[in-house]
């Protein structure tokens, strides 16, 4: 394909010249190595792919470097999903992978069976927020198993003194990520202990302004949602402290970054092929969302990991040089 | 001297949206003058051998003319009717009143030609608005050709047995399928079979799929609208059969043509469902100069900004909105003023 | 396409005979033209084949690990919980109550839009309004999903303050108003292909303007118009848009439009833009669900054309 490549700008002799425009333009139109090169064959392109929830900081990673850059340079981001992410970057057809969840064990079998080698970076964490409507006074505190009671499946929980007596007798209202979301499996995960083990009868929605929307207009209202539409909207909504056995912790900055704010921080990462690694502007434009992170980040409504944590990952990446092979095997 | 020629009665076979079912000459509508209530004591003239009705000498109300109250109803059932054609255009005032009332303030020529960016106020539009036009373009190349190719060979050549009706069906039912399934059909086979990865040229064959039919539709109606006439006189004088569609029947049905492909390509700039599965980007950076290059489209900028939990991104995915409406509003206006112009001279 | 039986007279402005002016040569393109024009016409079956046989592909195996009738039958559709249930009857439910309020609110709008415009409109009017109605037929559903999301949703909170935050009642409403015009454009079509003659007769009987246009005129007309109805149920049938923007996740066999739904085609976007893997059999559920999908359009499109052709009349 990169042979091929090169020839783009160029039309295929086949196709003949003059006379005949319309077969001229067909066969511009139709001919396989005008149209089939495939993206990052440029040099100077960047070709992301992924969760949507990494998109905002890849996105302000790839303005900026853009900005910074003194040559020319291409970041392209989509928005496929983790999974979809995944699945283009084990086929070799992306450099880097966003992704808001661990690679599962099947999409690493893809990778290695298509000799697909990666590293994997931290970036961010994303505090999952519970949150109640503003005027809900009573509710300050949620333990985990409290939660864990109102969100499994086949749960009893109808009203707000089903979960404690003190509580009013008024009916929860639900709302929560849809299934499709890397926000409902971490979610599940981490209160259920198990991956879509969830009750029936939430109101789901996959647009998180959506369920913002929901909480802040039902003042019986319970629902959970990315730090970042809780940030944007914290006027109108109410935070949950969650307890998970040792105090209740606020989703703040402060105590998402030092991780006392559990079980509910996901971390958010990035996957590099190596093989993209030999080209000098992928390494730059990692270095550069490493070096930056702890400045763009916050921005973005998401938190920022602490600094020895990006100090480790620019060491890893300084040992790829011009040859792509790692110096030493990456920890 | 050729086989028998194609029956150019116009009948509405498939409902199409091109007025072809219109009357030559306008309706006049007559007025209630003549309709009053017989004044009292003239006799109503009837036939004199005609015996009045059973029913009516069983009950004679139930002929009386009752006029007064069936003028009532009308006028009644007219007032409903505007009221119904109004809540239409007071819908669309509406719409239109609330995007420029949130997007107005952010529309500049920086915005217009900028390129995304994660703060809303310097967010713009540069590259989706080449990407759309982009895909205007190659999908107007491939649909094009296809769409009147297959028009005058169903209209022209293919003789009138059950496999035209079914290609014909098979046509009017592509035309109803979902776009979301023609987004299927590009991922699997444009992206996935032909390799053709995120690049323009996969959204524009999945566009082009996705509006043939409305441009064969609207195609054969035009075609069906030429007159018998110019293809007898033109077959009389000894042109052969495509000589008598090159030169005399495609020039007579062009307009039509063109109004249908208008509003088709306005259909294909709009979508955001299939270019979403087929893979338009999220953040661009560049102007894409090439068919095999990545790109985004209006609508998919529209839909990623609204999914942004920033107020400020849903101003700028109004003043989006209101630049996608402008073109396609320019589209409509040029298809309905060419509608306009040739069916009247007809 | 044969050369001609008895040799014709040479043309009065040329002395060449047909021969040498190259009958034979043009006979030749011709078939070459044909030869395109099939090969033209033969995509749009292919385009058929395609779509068929991709869906078909990829349900085959997601319909090995998951017995159709569970599919077809069950009334549970949780692909991505922890207990997995495979019922496609929710998000059918969900698809046709949406379609069904969108067809409650656009039929009765468009029909009286379109006995408006065809019987009692000046031609003025006629020309002016009926453009502004296709203006609405051309919004992007991008821009219908977003007016629903950020006005029509509030709006009908403040009514209804129980509704859940998605609800079937905010998409009808919005995608009722966008398919008025495809309802009333058809109808007013199919209304004026009905010959002046049968009204004129109507009226020199003394029937008042209602009476002409709902005895004569619709009951004449009502093929078309009946198809109209069909195809704009098949359009709301298929939207994505406005259901993906604007509508919740939640599949729900209900009849109440107040309460969350999740349609076909919201699934399919929504999943497809998701974190699954691919390849697994959730993922699989796309082309199942699209299966359905492309099946229940086909038999509305299929009904409209029969309706069509049965009981079209024909005017000479």
């Amino acid at each position: 394909m990169g042979a091929t490549c090169s020839m783009r700008g160029r039309v295929p002799s086949w196709c003949g010249s003059g006379a005949a425009w319309w077969r001229w333009v067909a066969c511009v139109l139709l001919s396989p190595p005008l149209v089939a090169c495939g993206p990052g064959s440029a040099s100077y392109t960047v070709s992301v792919d992924g969760s949507s929830t990494v998109y905002p900081i890849t996105e302000a990673m790839a303005e900026e470097f853009g900005i910074a850059s003194t040559e020319k340079v291409n970041v392209t981001i989509a928005t496929s999903g983790t999974g979809g992410g995944f699945k283009a970057f084990c086929a070799g057809e992306r450099d880097i992978s966003n992704a808001s969840r661990h690679i599962k064990q099947g999409e690493q079998a893809l990778c290695t069976q298509n000799g697909v080698d990666f590293v994997e970076f931290n970036i961010a964490i994303d505090g999952l927020t519970v949150a109640v409507n503003p005027t809900n006074t009573f509710v300050k505190c949620l333990t985990v198993a409290e939660l864990e009671q109102i969100w499994r499946p086949g749960s009893t929980v109808r009203t707000w003194s089903d979960v404690r007596p003190e509580w009013p007798d008024e009916p929860i209202r639900l709302y929560g990520a849809g299934t499709n979301s890397g926000t409902f499996d971490y979610f599940t995960e981490a209160i259920m202990g198990r991956v879509g083990a969830i009750r029936d009868d939430f109101s789901a929605s996959e647009d998180d302004n959506v369920l913002v929307q929901g909480v802040e207009g039902d003042r019986n209202a319970l629902g959970f949602f990315g730090y970042a539409y809780y940030a944007e909207n914290a006027s109108r909504l109410k935070s949950v402290a969650v307890d998970p056995g040792t105090g209740c912790v606020s989703p703040t900055p402060a105590s998402i970054q030092s991780g006392t704010y559990a079980p509910l921080a996901r971390p958010l990462l990035i996957y590099v092929s190596r093989k993209s690694m030999t080209r000098s502007v992928v390494r730059d434009f990692v270095r550069f969302y490493l070096e930056h992170a702890i400045q763009y980040v916050p921005e973005t409504g998401y938190v920022p990991l602490p600094a020895e944590v990006y100090k480790k990952h620019l060491a890893t990446l300084a040992q790829f040089d011009s040859t792509g092979a790692a110096t030493q095997a990456a920890p | 001297m050729t086989e028998q020629v194609k029956d150019g009665m116009v009948t509405p076979a498939v409902p199409s949206a091109l007025g072809s079912g219109r009357q030559a000459t306008p309706f006049v509508r007559p007025t209630f003058a003549g309709l009053r209530p017989t004044p009292p004591g003239v006799a109503i003239p009837r036939k004199p051998d005609t015996p009045p009705h059973p029913a009516a000498q069983r009950d004679p109300t139930r002929f009386a003319p009752r006029i007064a109250q069936r003028r009532l109803i009308a006028s009644g059932f007219a007032a409903l009717c505007l009221f119904a054609t109004l809540i239409g255009v007071v819908v669309l005032a509406a719409l239109l009143f609330d995007i420029f009332r949130d997007g107005a303030g952010k529309l500049s020529w920086s915005m217009l030609t900028g390129f995304p960016s994660r703060f809303a106020d310097r967010a713009g539009i540069g590259p989706a608005l080449a990407g759309s036009a982009w895909v205007l373009f190659l999908t107007t190349m491939l649909a094009f050709p296809l769409g009147v190719g297959t028009a005058i060979w169903l209209e022209e050549y293919a003789p009138n047995n059950r496999w035209r009706r079914l290609i014909e069906m098979n046509i009017a039912n592509l035309a109803g399928v979902p776009s979301i399934v023609y987004g299927i059909l590009g991922l699997a086979l444009f992206v996935r079979v032909l390799s053709l990865g995120r690049s323009l040229m996969a959204a524009a064959l999945t566009l082009a799929l996705l509006i043939l039919p409305v441009i064969i539709i609207a195609s054969q109606e035009a075609i069906k609208a030429v007159p018998r006439t110019i293809r007898l006189g033109a077959y009389a004088l000894g042109a052969t059969r495509w000589e008598t569609i090159k030169h005399q029947i495609l020039p007579m049905a062009m307009p039509g043509i063109m109004t249908g492909t208008i509003l088709a390509l306005s259909r294909a700039i709009g979508e955001a469902a299939p270019v979403i599965l087929v893979g338009a980007l999220g953040f661009v950076a560049f102007i894409p100069t090439n068919p095999s290059d990545q790109y985004t489209v209006l609508p998919f900028q529209i839909f990623n900004w609204v999914s942004r939990p920033q107020t400020a991104f849903h101003e700028v995915a109004a003043a989006a909105s209101i630049v996608l409406l402008v073109l396609l509003l320019s589209m409509s206006a040029v298809a309905i003023w060419l509608r306009n112009k040739y069916t009247r001279r007809s | 396409m044969t050369a001609p039986r008895a040799p014709l007279p040479t043309p009065a402005h040329d002395s060449r005979s047909w021969g040498e002016i190259g009958l034979k040569r043009r006979h030749a393109s011709e078939r070459r033209i044909r030869y395109l024009l099939v090969g033209a016409s033969a995509v749009s079956i292919l385009t058929t084949i395609g779509i068929v046989a991709v869906l078909v592909f990829e349900s085959i195996g997601f319909f090995a690990e998951v017995s159709p009738w569970e599919f077809l039958t069950g009334t549970r559709w949780t692909p991505l919980f922890e207990s997995k249930s495979f019922g496609v009857l929710p998000l059918l439910m969900g698809s046709l109550l949406v379609a069904g309020g969108a067809a409650l609110v656009a039929l009765p709008i468009g029909l009286a839009s379109a006995i408006y415009l065809s019987e009692y409109a000046r031609d003025g009017v006629r020309r002016v309004l009926k453009p502004v109605l296709e203006v609405l037929a051309g919004i992007p559903t991008v821009v219908y999903g977003y007016f629903a999301l950020l006005y029509v949703t509030p709006l009908l909170r403040t009514v209804w303050p129980d509704a859940d935050i998605f609800n079937a009642a905010s998409a009808c409403i919005v995608m009722g108003i966008m398919i008025v015009p495809m309802v009333s454009s058809l109808s007013e079509d199919a209304m004026s292909a009905v010959p002046r003659a049968l009204r004129e007769g109507a009226y020199a009987l003394g029937a008042t303007r209602f009476e002409v246009a709902t005895r004569t005129v619709v009951p004449a007309a009502l093929s078309g118009i009946i198809a109209s109805f069909l195809l704009a149920i098949s359009r709301a049938i298929g939207e994505t848009m406005i259901v993906t923007i604007a509508a919740g996740a939640t599949p729900n066999m209900t009849m109440n439009p107040l309460r969350s739904v999740q349609t076909m085609t919201a699934y399919i976007a929504q999943t497809s833009m998701g974190e699954l893997p691919h390849g697994t059999v959730e993922y699989r559920t796309i082309f199942a669900v699209g299966l359905t999908l492309f099946f229940v359009t086909l038999l509305v499109n299929i009904v409209s054309g029969v309706v069509l052709r049965r009981y079209r009349e024909v005017y000479e």
